[in-house]
């Protein structure tokens, strides 16, 4: 019972994607055989950001660039290998993905390597500026197609595999990434987002695990970009904007920052958006925006106001499930590596004071401490 | 990877940080013992020729009024700040300038003046991320993702010794807490224990006894003399509290301004005119 | 000549950046957060010029300034205000929040149109007609009047701020809230009110910019505001955040760099990379930017 309850979330998504895949076999409409590709796209996206959002306490706003790359990389590759191979051979999808995935990895050790050194916003600014930059080059080079976008292969038959391969990836994501943070690399990572001082005199090697966490991270969204460059027979740059990474955040915070609360919102959202969009169309699609946006900045005000305090204490949906079923509230059922966003120490602290001189740094010290930089918190 | 890592680090340590000391071991028969050490900010000297040396198995007093300077010794002893002046050996191993990881595995571990804790883990976590570094529980990413032996007899091990520090420490039943929600006094004792998993030779604790009550920190002596006794510590301690500092320490220094102006053995060195002078004025 | 040309356009397309930049480093500097909503003030502003200019662009003008301190008002008191003292992610979030429902509130009010309001050849149709159409030569040398304009409004408006910020009580208050929220409570400064004013004038300028670029003949859509604002946020990292010269500087710089880049043809396409990339490597060489504050954190 222990062990199903350890693992529910791979049995549900394994369960789910067995059966649509039995479903996919007998035939299903493309725009569900879509949705869940979509929808297994988002589930990684979210699950590996919220590594670095979550696990990481840092912020990263470029999550899209990493797909980006992994879903050029990926697309050229299949469409390069489409001649030999064929472009939706199993091994030329698998080959895309690791292509895409390593090279997405890469550059999250490239833009990380610097940007994690300094404490604060910093990885949130540098991942800001390497989304845009990823998005302009591809889109203006030859090698990519430029302008009018990659051309790939899209898998047209058999439709079914794709989201057969997407919802293993799904799997993986999961796997990879729960048991990194279940395990002594895991609990370093976590260590850092609690307090980042006392994880250096703790002995943790902080720039060693960020980079790690983030990389990581980068992977996925890499994979992700991969599978996305199957299921579109040309691939633009302008999908991968700023507003894509962002809505991916959106998602992992209205998850609450936890692997399963990501998966859960992942797969609402996505499918709200998709079938909102197709049902009422035209100007609906405009007040769903607006929607969307009232809920998120309630929800957050609702979960995160001071003033409010008091009121989430006494009704919230733990006590209500606690009243329901008479769930004692044991300490040794308490949930460790509490990922309550409310929590999360992100690091908004560059802390610069606003300030009209112009300062001349004359302080003399070499010791240019840059990784103790930041705020009192 | 991991040795591409350290050639960056390296490169960036060196070019940027500008991270120019030469290591030097030398002779010692200390466990501490620090040459000059001392560290200024802009004109301003917080540190200045510091000299300490700490026998094995001693509990060593750092006492002077605030802003003498205290906590920027620790600093300088952990990494967090690297000295301008001096240098500072553990058991004769040159430690100056290394990060503040590094220190750590080389062997001082540190508590907080304010505490800091891994606040939204459990109490028994934070101990297991003090412990992840010795090599017995070494154990690779690779390992751990996919699940290998190594990685349930490690973290197995790891729980075990957590355990057994925790009881020292009373705070056994405690474990599955989040750390933040322990009581002040038990915060503080975690913080200790987290200090000890990194299996240190050396234990700095900063103010271990502010905002205790007598009860509590009679207790805290008693831990302190357990700790020194069956972990085979040497430890530096900062103390405001006078009966504390000559109920338990063998020697002291005492620190004003960043200089040091009286080192010792307790008695001698409270009743030092010059102490007098710092502590009550004139 | 050429040289010349470019200089100045990137002084004045600068000087726009710079304003924005204004904006956040000043929010960043007091309230502690990073105002994603804030490129979409600027497409506020274009949206109140294109309403209010078929009465008088004199009118357009004053209204979209005012009326964007209220909204820059307005924001703070309703969506952060609550969140003040919760988590900084909460309130980044919020702004996302914010700047998603005045993007999807333009889209509804104004539709999918988009406007390509001419404030400028309302102002001074003496300017605006043929041959010249705006472009004033003085010997050799000639210059578009739009260009002309920015440079003197950013000239005024900087010189203005610095002034305020320096010299004035709610400008040094803004200096004390921000090294320190407690002590200047403590020191009888009502540090709500100063947060109000900070995003109003934040905002103002905002405005101000969304003028000076529809001066330009530009196009106005709902998303117009998301690119200069997040370039404006790169050129305040630059300069320094929470510097206000930091701010100028690091706006003039990034306007620079991009007229002169697209001046470049083999390099042009380009422009959005060299930028970001100078953005990145600022933070390694001078993390803390051009002429911010180092500070030490108290271990």
């Amino acid at each position: 019972m222990k062990i199903v309850k350890k693992n529910l979330n791979y049995i549900i998504i394994g369960s789910v994607a067995f059966i649509m895949m039995i479903l996919g076999i007998v035939g299903l409409p493309l725009s569900i055989t879509e949705l869940l590709e979509k929808i297994a796209i988002a589930i990684i996206l979210a699950v590996s950001l919220n590594m670095v959002v979550g696990f990481l306490g840092e912020l990263s706003l470029g999550h899209a660039g990493f797909m980006c790359i992994g879903a050029y990389m990926g697309g050229k590759l299949a469409a390069l290998l489409s001649s030999s191979l064929g472009g939706t051979n199993i091994l030329t999808v698998i080959l895309a993905l690791i292509v895409g995935g390593l090279c997405a990895g890469i550059c999250g050790f490239i833009v990380g390597l610097p940007a994690l050194r300094l404490r604060g916003d910093y990885l949130a600014i540098v991942t800001l500026a390497f989304g845009e930059i990823v998005k302009n080059i591809v889109e203006n080079s030859d090698f990519f197609g430029g302008q009018t976008g990659l051309k790939s292969p899209q898998f047209i038959k058999n439709r079914f595999i794709l989201f057969t391969i997407g919802f293993l990836v799904v799997l993986l994501t999961i796997f990879v990434i729960q048991n990194i943070i279940k395990s002594k690399h895991g609990r370093a990572i976590t260590a850092i987002r609690d307090n980042e001082i006392a994880a250096k005199a703790t002995g943790i090697n902080v720039t060693k695990y960020k980079l790690m966490g983030f990389v990581v991270s980068a992977v996925f969204a890499g994979l992700a970009g991969a599978l996305y460059s199957f299921t579109c027979s040309n691939i633009q740059a302008i999908t991968f904007d700023y507003n894509y990474s962002i809505e991916i955040l959106v998602i992992v915070v209205l998850g609450g920052m936890t692997v399963n609360g990501s998966i859960i919102s992942a797969t609402l959202i996505t499918a709200l958006n998709t079938i909102l969009q197709t049902k009422l169309g035209g100007s609906f699609a405009v007040a769903k925006d607006l929607i969307y946006a009232l809920i998120l900045i309630l929800v957050v005000i609702y979960k995160n106001a001071p003033a409010l305090k008091d009121f989430r204490e006494k009704y919230n949906l733990g006590n209500l499930w606690r009243k329901i079923f008479k769930h004692k509230n044991d300490p040794s059922t308490v949930r460790d590596d509490a990922t309550r966003w409310d929590v999360v120490p992100t690091k908004i602290s560059m802390d610069e004071v606003l300030s009209t001189e112009i300062i001349v740094d004359n302080t003399g010290d070499n010791s240019a401490d840059i990784g103790e930089r930041g705020g009192n918190k | 990877m991991a040795k591409l890592f350290d050639k960056i680090k390296s490169f960036v340590d060196k070019k940027i940080l500008k991270n120019t000391h030469k290591r030097e071991n030398i002779q010692s028969d200390f466990v501490l013992e620090t040459r000059g050490l001392g560290i200024s900010f802009g004109g301003l000297k917080a540190a200045q020729n510091v000299n300490l040396r700490i026998k094995k198995n001693e509990i060593y007093g750092l006492i002077g009024p605030n802003g003498a300077g205290k906590t920027t010794v620790f600093n300088l002893l952990t990494g967090v700040y690297q000295p301008t002046e001096g240098a500072f050996y553990l058991n004769g191993e040159d430690l100056t300038a290394l990060p503040q990881d590094k220190i750590n595995h080389k062997g001082i571990a540190r508590t907080f003046q304010n505490i800091r804790l891994f606040n939204n883990m459990t109490v028994i976590r934070n101990v297991m991320v003090g412990l992840a570094n010795q090599p017995e529980y070494n154990c690779s990413l690779f390992e751990s993702i996919f699940r290998l032996p190594r990685h349930f007899k490690v973290e197995k091990a790891m729980r075990q010794r957590a355990k057994e520090i925790l009881r020292i420490f009373d705070l056994e039943d405690e474990r599955n807490n989040l750390a933040c929600n322990l009581p002040y006094g038990k915060q503080r004792k975690l913080e200790i224990a987290r200090a000890l998993a990194t299996n240190p030779k050396l234990l700095l604790l900063d103010e271990p006894a502010a905002g205790m009550n007598p009860n509590e920190t009679e207790d805290l002596v008693n831990t302190i003399k357990t700790i020194r006794d069956n972990f085979d510590m040497t430890i530096l301690l900062i103390e405001h509290d006078m009966k504390f500092v000559s109920g338990l320490c063998d020697e002291i220094t005492v620190l004003n301004f960043g200089t040091v102006l009286a080192e010792g053995d307790t008695k001698t060195a409270l009743n030092n005119p010059d102490v007098i002078k710092a502590y009550i004025g004139g | 000549m050429e040289f010349l040309n470019t200089f100045i356009n990137g002084l004045s397309v600068g000087g726009v950046y710079a304003m924005i930049a204004l904006g956040y480093t000043m929010v960043y500097g007091i309230a502690k957060m990073l105002n994603f909503a804030h490129g979409d003030i600027i497409m506020v502003g274009a949206y109140l010029i294109v309403l209010f200019l078929p009465i008088n662009p004199i009118v357009a003008i004053i209204a979209a300034i005012i009326l964007c301190a209220i909204l820059g008002i307005f924001i703070e008191k309703i969506a952060y205000k609550p969140l003040r003292g919760a988590s900084p992610l909460a309130v980044l979030i919020t702004a996302i929040g914010v700047s998603y429902l005045l993007q999807s509130l333009a889209q509804i009010i104004a539709g999918p149109n988009t406007y390509y309001p001419d404030p400028l050849s309302k102002l001074f149709p003496e300017f605006m007609g043929e041959p010249t159409y705006g472009i004033i030569t003085i010997g050799s040398f000639s210059i578009k009047l739009s260009t002309l304009i920015t440079l003197i409004c950013v000239a005024i408006v900087m010189t203005a701020l610095t002034l305020f910020v320096k010299y004035t009580r709610t400008g040094r208050a803004m200096v004390a809230v921000s090294e320190d929220k407690g002590a200047a409570q403590l020191m009888g400064i009502n540090v709500n009110h100063i947060i109000m004013i900070t995003f109003a004038i934040g905002s103002a300028l905002a405005a101000l910019a969304s003028i000076l670029t529809t001066f330009d003949a530009s196009k106005v859509s709902t998303t117009m505001g998301s690119l200069p604002g997040i370039k404006a946020f790169a050129a305040a990292v630059i300069g320094g955040i929470g510097s206000i010269p930091g701010a100028m500087l690091g706006g003039i710089i990034l306007g620079l760099v991009e007229c002169f880049a697209q001046a470049v043809p083999a390099i042009a396409p380009y422009t959005v990379t060299i930028e970001f990339s100078l953005l990145i490597i600022m933070l390694l060489v001078k993390p803390t930017g051009i002429l911010g504050k180092k500070r030490r954190e108290k271990v």
